[in-house]
């Protein structure tokens, strides 16, 4: 994976907007191949969505074929209430941006049947030809959508119980009263997540550093979901110099030196926006090396 | 796990998702919502009415159809006229002349408002005999704003001729009347449409310490009128009597009643009132408390109370300190005669010979004395910041808020919210009315 490090927050944001407008620019979406992108709710991804907008109205970036599919969405919340993922996605994204609303995909926390609900979500991300870019925040538990320690790192889309932790934290968005907080939550699973072809994880913040660290620097936890991310063949991770404060410095000093040569020594203009190397052509003759290809050669896989 | 699943499908809509009507989205405007000018948020609108568009695009799937690009200029509720007596030569008391005409007529005055930012108004009747009353009034039933009809009718605003013979102002002295025989008196005088079946008298201007006048008060209220007092010698006992009796609003503050004074502050002292009934917090028609309020947590005791902000009427200072007494009860007018929006020259309206001047101003020919007001909205609004230092949100307010708080329709008329009329002006910066929208349609100014 790539972990790209920046110095604050609002760095992040920027970049991970770039970042997303570049790749859905660069795939050059249409009515027949649209750009199927999963999307998260709470605090991390705020700032990355106000920028997405200002991309949006400066005309650098356009929503009209891309389909989106969140995360989660609380059961039994009416989708009009003002702490529904519902209302965040249109407070936040929707309603600055020209996406059509028949590509929006947000699972719905009030259906009769909440497992057909979740089995017809997924059926609707395989229709939609899959994701090609999950975006995703972390919970300083180290979980991914609300795939809470102890969830399976195969689940897939369906009905979590929420921890009381969660609970606690969530009553201050309801008048203080744990009674009025949803106690259930329709989540996508980790493996659906893993299945995106590209995974984006942004991680701001100091309270998140020890998940970060037990994500990227200790095994695949079924603890710590985010870790599911070391097996992904294609997962970039951004993240603001708080929150890297539980990582060795070396784990630190590699991330930041991979970028230092990709941009000092190799040159953006032979980067892929994958992180993929073009033809390179070294700075400094090596003529044996002057017609080596390497597409895909994924310096950072 | 079966987790318990609630049997509602789906949110309920503060609007059906299914019109067909067109959705029309404002960007970049600067809004007036919740007190205040917020940017970085939109103005949704569809069949005339403010919608609430979340519901609109997650529900009914719909995007807007047009979008309209407000270039960052304030957009604010249309604004509320609750008395003007005339315009472009047109007197709303006149009563020579087919009801067609007249009818003619008053639409001609309600589509001349719009370039003034007036979307929705009282035309006032002065003191007047019963004919002209059971001629005109039908005719100014209240009807919705339309492009086509001019702003909308509230109802009227009858002035007198229940008033003082000493405070008679421009009214002639020979339809004034005191209520004798109680409410019979005003039926007989008003006519039919006094019951108010049709809503067709929005407001009636008092004097309340006339013979019997002070004890019709409630009855006026019941039938759905909001009674204001003025014209009147009150003293500031029996002005505060009348607002204890339901009277909610004194018209046009400092002209056509007492002066000041400090021994006995009449109907003026009204706003330094401690001792007024705190309605209950249910209460409507009352003015939100202002920061002197002898009660924060309720509506102001005090009632609504209209300044002609011309400049001439009142001057700045009184203006002034009247504000900031009682900042909440604020409501401009513009107590317009039919001078009003001719230009500046001699005009003969009514039998009555007049100059207009340069600032508006309008004159007795050959002599000093004022024949009326000729300010309109607009200028109002930008002589009330001038003259208090008010915010801009202020201004707007007492235009378009306070006016439709003290009429009871503050959900439909001077405000921006959902369910709202969508009768809405783009302005300046220096609050200049640039474009005009009455139930959602613009205006061709």
């Amino acid at each position: 994976m790539r972990l790209v490090i920046r110095d604050n927050s609002n760095e992040v944001n920027i970049w991970m907007a770039n970042y997303i407008k570049e790749r859905i620019n660069q795939f050059a979406p249409t009515a027949d191949r649209p750009f199927v992108l999963g999307l998260p709710t709470g605090s991390s991804p705020v700032g990355t969505y106000r920028e997405l907008v200002k991309l949006h109205q400066r005309g650098q970036l356009s929503f009209a074929n891309v389909i989106t599919f969140n995360m989660d969405e609380y059961v039994g919340l009416l989708r009009d209430h003002p702490q529904s993922y519902h209302t965040f996605m249109w407070n936040n994204l929707f309603k600055h941006v020209d996406i059509p609303s028949q590509n929006v995909n947000i699972l719905d926390g009030n259906a009769a049947d909440l497992d057909q609900e979740c089995i017809d979500y997924e059926k609707k991300i395989k229709a939609a030809g899959g994701i090609e870019l999950f975006l995703g925040g972390i919970g300083p538990d180290g979980h991914i959508a609300f795939n809470e320690p102890g969830s399976s790192l195969e689940s897939r889309t369906r009905v979590k119980t929420l921890a009381y932790e969660t609970i606690l934290a969530n009553a201050r968005f309801f008048d203080g009263d744990i009674h009025k907080v949803p106690k259930l939550a329709l989540t996508v699973g980790v493996a659906t997540v893993m299945e995106a072809r590209e995974v984006a994880i942004i991680i701001t913040g100091a309270h998140k550093a020890i998940a970060l660290a037990k994500c990227i620097e200790e095994g695949v936890n079924h603890m710590w979901t985010v870790s599911a991310i070391q097996t992904h063949p294609k997962a970039v991770c951004v993240c603001d110099e708080d929150a890297t404060l539980e990582l060795h410095v070396k784990t630190v000093r590699y991330f930041k030196s991979i970028e230092k040569v990709h941009h000092a020594l190799i040159g953006e203009e032979n980067l892929g926006l994958q992180g993929g190397v073009k033809n390179i052509k070294l700075k400094r003759g090596n003529d044996a090396l002057d017609d080596e290809e390497g597409p895909g050669a994924g310096l950072a896989a | 796990m079966a987790p318990s699943v609630s049997t509602a499908t789906a949110a309920p809509f503060d609007q059906q998702p299914t019109h067909n009507g067109k959705i029309t989205k404002i960007i970049n405007g600067r809004l007036l919502q919740n007190h205040a000018i917020v940017e970085g948020t939109y103005l949704w609108f569809q069949d005339g009415k403010f919608i609430h568009p979340q519901s609109t695009f997650f529900d009914a799937q719909r995007e807007p159809d047009e979008i309209i690009d407000a270039k960052g200029l304030l957009v604010v509720p249309g604004y509320v006229d609750i008395q003007i007596n005339g315009a472009f030569g047109i007197d709303f008391s006149d009563s020579d002349g087919t009801p067609e005409k007249l009818a003619k007529d008053i639409q001609k005055v309600a589509k001349g408002l719009f370039q003034y930012g007036c979307t929705s108004f009282c035309p006032t009747v002065v003191s007047s005999f019963s004919e002209t009353y059971n001629k005109v009034l039908p005719l100014l039933r209240p009807r919705p704003g339309s492009v086509q009809d001019g702003a909308e009718i509230l109802g009227a605003h009858i002035e007198g001729p229940f008033i003082s013979k000493e405070k008679k102002g421009a009214h002639k002295v020979e339809t004034f009347r005191t209520a004798k025989r109680g409410m019979a008196e005003f039926d007989d005088c008003y006519g039919p449409e006094l019951q108010n079946t049709h809503g067709t008298i929005r407001i009636i201007t008092v004097a309340p310490e006339l013979e019997g006048v002070r004890a019709c008060i409630p009855e006026l209220v019941k039938r759905n009128m909001t009674v204001s007092i003025g014209h009147s010698a009150s003293k500031i006992a029996q002005a505060e009597e009348a607002i204890a009796g339901g009277a909610t609003c004194i018209t046009h503050l400092f002209n056509a009643m007492q002066a000041f004074h400090h021994r006995d502050p009449g109907i003026i002292g009204v706003l330094g009132s401690t001792h007024l009934p705190i309605p209950t917090p249910e209460t409507k028609r009352h003015p939100s408390p202002s920061s002197s309020s002898p009660s924060p947590k309720n509506p102001d005791p005090r009632p609504f109370y209209g300044v002609i902000c011309d400049g001439i009427h009142v001057h700045p200072n009184s203006v002034k300190i009247a504000y900031y007494s009682h900042p909440s009860g604020a409501i401009l007018v513009t107590d317009a005669m039919s001078a009003m929006g001719l230009p500046s020259g001699n005009h003969s309206l009514g039998g009555l010979d007049v100059v207009v001047d340069d600032l508006n101003r309008v004159y007795i020919r050959g002599t000093d004395t004022l024949a009326g007001s000729a300010i309109t909205m607009d200028a109002c609004v930008k002589n009330f910041v001038k003259f208090t230092s008010c915010t801009i949100v202020e201004a707007l307010e007492a235009a378009t808020l306070h006016p439709a708080q003290l009429l009871g329709i503050a959900d439909k008329k001077g405000t921006l919210n959902v369910g709202g009329d969508a009768d809405f002006l783009f302005l300046s910066d220096d609050l200049s009315v640039q474009r005009v929208f009455v139930g959602g349609e613009e205006v061709r100014l």
